[in-house]
């Protein structure tokens, strides 16, 4: 069990800036989910606190102690990795044992066998244990990869997309497993992903990467009610929350799309003020007497609700609505939003102006 | 329709089974006149048109293991009678064996150059392979500056011919002592299939996904332990090409040998032309040289046959 802090770090490939100046703090026992787009830094950053990546500068904090300058072996930490984590030539139950046999072990033959058979059977792939690696399906792998990090008792658990290669339906019965396998081990989870829908529903906090930088962190409700800029706002949700641009005007907004004025209840700056409004899907309602009119450009399908694009003089944002509502492609539709749910951000950096 | 395609089908198959035939024919033609040479007697060895039918001799093996000199007159009854089998042969051919004071038979040098060919290019194999293995994991797996540079000159130590540098490297080994002994040549084709080997297995190892060593490295491994548990098992199949192609250039390497080497550590290729038997050239004994120095490269290339065939496919390593 440890806590993991890394400090000022900046990792460069050559003239590629991997990682700028990164702080990220990470609680003992913590599910923690870096994510990021891809090129964002997800996995340098891991295999920075793994030791297989050395900083250009700044520091790595294990348990308290400068873990900078420990090779990966004294770290004490697990691997997960999308693919690659398994050996070929073993089977499944040489894969397992693969990390027990290192020198930093001291177990019987006997020892061995014991944990092997128990993770086998926390992960319910004790028929597979004498199979041969390369036969063994995605989902299989993945479980066997899993085993192989948890059969060593570490201290940190570092995971690296493990889910992101597997369907749909697998994904979701692993990301329940790894949830429960956490909460049993109390161990500290790094999870690296780039899917938002796996980092919310994971997640006892996320760190939101963009460029190498950690632009925000905080637990999934506060990344999705309060996103510290325009990027982390559009990172999560589906679909992303619809940005549009306008002034204030009287305490309302006018929008630019259509010349539409809508009501907001927090506002920021001057009467006159350019600003990006921000408004989640679900917090813009079709109502008869709504002050917008728009026209409906495409309907999804989604079960229980519907996600209709509406288009304003060729601006496009989409709502949320309940699968009764009768609506038809081209159908002129008015609707308004819920004024406490609007966000507003600076038009330039675009920065959370509710946060100040 | 269905069958008139099968019909055409099997007559094309047919003809590629046949043209197959032909060409591999042609190119075991050579062979088939160096085996069947080996078995010929003498007489029937330099015939025009070449002999196809004939009864096989094993006396072209017999004088090439033992040292032989001219009779001046044909062996008494007592000396004929009282001969093993293999030395009435040698008698038959007009020579008889070459005997120590004491009796001994003596051999002929072939034994020697057919060991010494074997600790030269085995050694040097070994020594090739394990170097290269160990420089393209380096450069495979390690930021080295100047790789490009570095990996470009290690090539480009195999543009010039080898003959090119015979006589300076004649003139240096003479000067150290290193003409004429084992570990001269042994050097010379380390030092020849070394950048080969490096060049081959990079390519091997650079295939090897580097996510199974850094899974060991967090299990508690050391690099080393990495290497040889991960990496070695993973890289056989290469290796075991880039072995056959080292050990076929030692073994058969003929230009150094036949300058740097003349009697102690001289390998079989120039031993074998120059083994002319007492008088004229005997090609029956030429062809049985050459065809026991055939085998060992027929033998290691047979027996890492399975490898070979996957290892060849550059690339194409399963994941
Ligand atoms: N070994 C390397 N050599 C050179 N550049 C690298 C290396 N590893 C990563 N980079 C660069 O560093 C940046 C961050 O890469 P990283 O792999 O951490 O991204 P990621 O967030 O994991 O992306 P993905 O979602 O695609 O896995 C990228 O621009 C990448 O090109
Ligand atoms: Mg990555």
């Amino acid at each position: 069990m440890a806590d993991i802090a890394l400090q000022g770090v900046t990792k460069k490939f050559g003239p590629n800036i991997a990682l700028r100046d990164l702080d990220l703090d990470i609680k003992d026992g913590e599910f923690f989910v870096l994510l990021g787009q891809t090129g964002a830094g997800k996995t340098t950053t891991l295999r920075v606190i793994a030791g297989l990546e050395k900083p250009n500068s700044g520091k790595v904090i294990i348990d308290g102690q400068d873990a900078t300058g420990w090779n990966a072996a004294e770290r004490d930490v697990a691997l997960v990795l999308q693919q690659y984590s398994l050996y070929p030539r073993l089977t499944v139950r040489g894969n397992l044992e693969f990390p027990l046999k290192s020198r930093t072990h001291n177990l019987t033959t006997a020892e061995i066998k014991d944990r092997v058979d128990r993770v086998a059977e926390t992960l319910q792939i004790t028929r597979l244990l004498d199979r041969k690696v390369e036969r063994l399906s995605g989902g299989e792998m993945q479980r066997v990869s899993i085993g192989r990090a948890i059969v060593r008792k570490p201290r940190v658990f570092l995971m690296d997309e493990p889910l992101s290669a597997l369907d749909a339906n697998l994904r979701d019965v692993l990301r329940v497993e790894l949830k429960k396998l956490h909460s049993e081990l109390g161990a500290t989870f790094v999870f690296v992903t780039h899917d938002q829908v796996e980092a919310m529903s994971m997640g006892d906090k996320i760190g939101v990467l963009n460029q190498g930088r950690l632009v925000q962190v905080g637990t999934p409700s506060e990344i999705y009610a309060r996103p510290i800029n325009t990027f982390v706002a559009r990172s999560v949700g589906t679909p992303p929350m619809n940005l549009l641009d306008g002034v204030l005007r009287g305490g309302a907004a006018l929008l630019d799309a259509g010349g539409f004025t809508l009501p907001v209840t927090r506002t920021h700056g001057a009467d006159g003020a350019r600003m990006r409004f921000g408004i989640r899907p679900e917090d813009v309602v079709l109502d008869d007497n709504g002050p917008v009119s728009a026209r409906v450009f495409d309907i999804e399908n989604h079960g229980v609700i519907k996600i209709l694009t509406l288009d304003i003089d060729g601006t496009h944002l989409h709502a949320t609505v309940s699968a009764q509502t009768k609506v038809r492609i081209d159908e002129v539709v008015r609707f308004g939003w819920r004024p406490g749910k609007v966000l507003s951000f600076d038009p330039g950096n675009g920065r959370n102006l509710d946060l100040g | 329709m269905a069958a008139v395609r099968t019909n055409g089908e099997r007559t094309i198959n047919r003809l590629a089974i046949v043209s197959v035939l032909i060409i591999t024919m042609i190119f075991l033609a050579p062979i088939y006149w160096i085996a069947s040479t080996a078995f010929k007697p003498r007489n029937l060895a330099t015939t025009i048109p070449p002999t196809i039918v004939f009864t096989p001799e094993i006396s072209p093996f017999v004088k090439l293991f033992t040292k032989r000199s001219q009779l001046r007159a044909p062996p008494s009854q007592e000396e004929y009678a009282a001969a093993p089998w293999w030395e009435r042969l040698v008698f038959d051919g007009g020579e008889k064996v070459v005997r120590s004071g004491r009796g001994e038979v003596q051999l002929s040098g072939y034994p020697s150059r057919f060991m010494n060919s074997l600790i030269v290019a085995i050694t040097s194999t070994v020594l090739a392979v394990g170097m290269g293995t160990f420089t393209a994991y380096g450069f495979s797996r390690f930021r080295v500056k100047g790789e490009q540079d570095l990996l470009f000159f290690i090539l480009s130590t195999r543009m010039l011919p080898p003959v090119v540098v015979a006589i300076p490297m004649f003139l240096m080994y003479r000067a150290v002592g290193l003409n004429d002994t084992h570990l001269g040549l042994i050097i010379l084709y380390t030092a020849f299939n070394l950048s080969f080997s490096v060049w081959l297995m990079k390519g091997f190892i650079d295939e090897i996904p580097k996510e199974y060593e850094e899974a060991a490295l967090v299990d508690g491994y050391t690099r080393m332990q990495a290497f040889f548990k991960i990496v070695l098992p993973e890289a056989a199949t290469g290796i075991a090409a880039t072995a056959v192609f080292c050990f076929i250039t030692a073994w058969n390497e003929y230009a150094f040998a036949l300058i740097m080497t003349n009697r102690r550590a001289q390998t079989a290729p120039p031993f074998i032309p120059s083994q002319v038997g007492s008088g004229l050239p005997d090609w029956t004994v030429i062809a049985s040289g050459t065809l026991l120095f055939l085998l060992p490269v027929a033998i290691f290339t047979f027996l890492l046959r399975n490898h070979l065939l996957r290892g060849m496919s550059f690339g194409a390593i399963r994941k």
